[in-house]
């Protein structure tokens, strides 16, 4: 369901302007990893405010539980124990949607209204037009979008549109006891990071940084890195996300190409018979079959 | 039924009951993958039922394309082999498409385009059908970056293969007397003889002495 208080400004499957009178602020998650304790309550929180129970677990030797994201979980806890200068060090990262400013989703979902995307940046999947191909998991660079086996619709992630849409923080932000994650415009994000960031430096992580790929023009889900020239080690964050250049060509230049084939030879067919007019067995060679079929 | 009995079998009850399955679940095939590929095609989602029917149906209609176009390939590949001459008939197919056939090389059962078309079909449904099923989230889960190559061959192939098909049907159109051959499987002499003149021959044991 689309909220009425957040503008739709991109729409899944969809070839001319969304509505765009209204301007909106845009919005952000930082997730500070230095902060985080790993204590889970942001994963219980979403389960809580949206409503999802997702299947108890295994353990499969890490804290990680469940042991990946699925239409349950929208948000997951992953550990990464890294020795580092002969250091132990723990890295927690929270995994979830990170809301593409240029969403790989969104570009594949080719039903129209599945996917779309607020004003202020929240990317979010519409089930009751969900088609349930999956090409959004095809789309997404970032590994995020689960169908259910139950219902066959994707899920994810949807930055709690609803409490944001009233003027809420989302359930995670609300509820993490650290201050580790903090919800607001973007810009305002951008400014606490750096301070975050200089703090870390300061206490000898030279390396942190903020992690706002540009790949995917930013994303409204952003991360306070301890070693932000390092990603991968946060349970193999992608270093430089982007849309899949094979999903660009799908979804760019196969489309129209195709198209204008399919056209150029509907038109070229009908023209050709309209000025070559119907190819038509000659009266002489009926004559000659004649012929040869009496002699 | 025979209008005339000088008339020529050209296809068997089952070879063309063959080509109808092929032909009309590469339309199912085709109309709920266009829906699938283009929002301006969406539309044709509502012949299927739904959106979420089409999704679901588009997989199965492309396996009994492929299945049955596989069968008919098992039947017609020897009829289908490419030689000198149909190469020669290649080369100057601009005259045919001008109107002027008359002085085309003499052809068999099919013409040189008619068996390039043929394998490229075949072609382009063996790689519809790999790149299909890696696709195909409802049985199959392949790593990601096949599912994003197997996206971009299974469009591309799928627009390739519509193209031929619209010329091929475009040719049946075209060249009069041709359709019927798929409908009850016979053709006229005279048909025969204008346009696939050794197959005539070999037919009719006629017209000896108007070959090349």
């Amino acid at each position: 369901m689309a909220w009425q208080s957040l503008d739709i400004q991109r729409r899944s499957a969809t070839t001319t302007p969304a509505p765009g009178a209204r301007q909106a602020t845009e919005v952000a998650k930082l997730i500070d990893i230095s902060q985080c304790i790993g204590c889970k309550a942001c994963q219980v929180a979403c389960m809580e405010w949206n409503d999802l129970r997702g299947e108890v677990g295994h353990c499969a030797g890490v804290y990680d539980n469940p042991g990946d994201l699925d239409s349950q979980t929208w948000t997951l806890m992953r550990y990464t124990e890294l020795e580092n200068n002969g250091r132990l060090e723990w890295l927690i990262r929270k995994d979830g949607c990170m809301h593409c400013q240029d969403p790989g989703c969104l570009k594949a979902c080719p039903a129209p209204g599945a996917i779309v995307q607020y004003a202020n940046g929240i990317v979010d999947f519409h089930q009751e037009n969900c088609i349930g191909c999956g090409y959004c998991i095809t789309g997404c660079p970032f590994n995020i979008p689960r169908l259910s086996e139950k219902d066959h619709k994707a899920y994810k992630c949807s930055l709690c549109s609803d409490r944001v849409a009233v003027g809420q923080s989302p359930a995670c932000v609300k509820t993490c006891p650290t201050g580790a994650l903090h919800f607001g415009s973007k810009e305002a994000m951008k400014d606490h990071a750096e301070h975050r960031i200089a703090d870390l430096k300061s206490r000898g992580f030279s390396n942190a940084g903020l992690y706002d790929p540009p790949g995917v023009s930013g994303t409204h889900v952003m991360y306070v890195l301890q070693h932000a020239d390092h990603p991968e080690w946060y349970s193999g964050l992608p270093r430089d996300p982007k849309i899949s250049p094979w999903v660009g060509i799908w979804k760019g230049l196969a489309k129209p190409l195709a198209i204008g084939a399919m056209a150029a030879i509907t038109l070229a067919s009908l023209f050709h018979y309209i000025i070559k007019g119907p190819n038509e067995v000659s009266k002489e060679t009926e004559k000659e079959v004649e012929n040869e079929t009496r002699s | 039924m025979r209008r005339d009995p000088n008339d020529l079998d050209r296809y068997t009850a089952s070879e063309r009951v063959i080509h109808w399955v092929v032909g009309i679940s590469f339309i199912l095939a085709g109309l709920s993958g266009l829906a699938l590929f283009h929002p301006a095609f969406w539309p044709f989602t509502m012949l299927f039922g739904s959106s979420i029917w089409t999704r679901i149906l588009h997989p199965y209609f492309g396996l009994l394309m492929g299945v049955a176009f596989l069968v008919m390939a098992v039947w017609f590949w020897r009829l289908n082999r490419m030689n000198r001459v149909d190469w020669e008939w290649l080369r100057r197919v601009g005259e045919m498409v001008n109107g002027n056939d008359e002085h085309m090389p003499e052809q068999g059962k099919y013409n040189g385009g008619q068996k390039l078309l043929f394998w490229l079909l075949l072609f382009g449904t063996i790689l519809l059908l790999f790149s299909g099923v890696v696709i195909w989230r409802a049985w199959f889960h392949f790593d990601i970056n096949q599912v994003r190559l197997a996206s971009v061959v299974h469009a591309a192939v799928a627009a390739v293969m519509i193209g031929l098909i619209m010329v091929h049907i475009y040719a049946s159109i075209w060249v009069k007397g041709t359709i019927r051959a798929m409908w009850y499987g016979t053709v006229t002499r005279a048909w025969a003889r204008q346009h696939h003149r050794a197959w005539y021959r070999y037919m009719t044991g006629l017209g000896n002495g108007q070959s090349r």
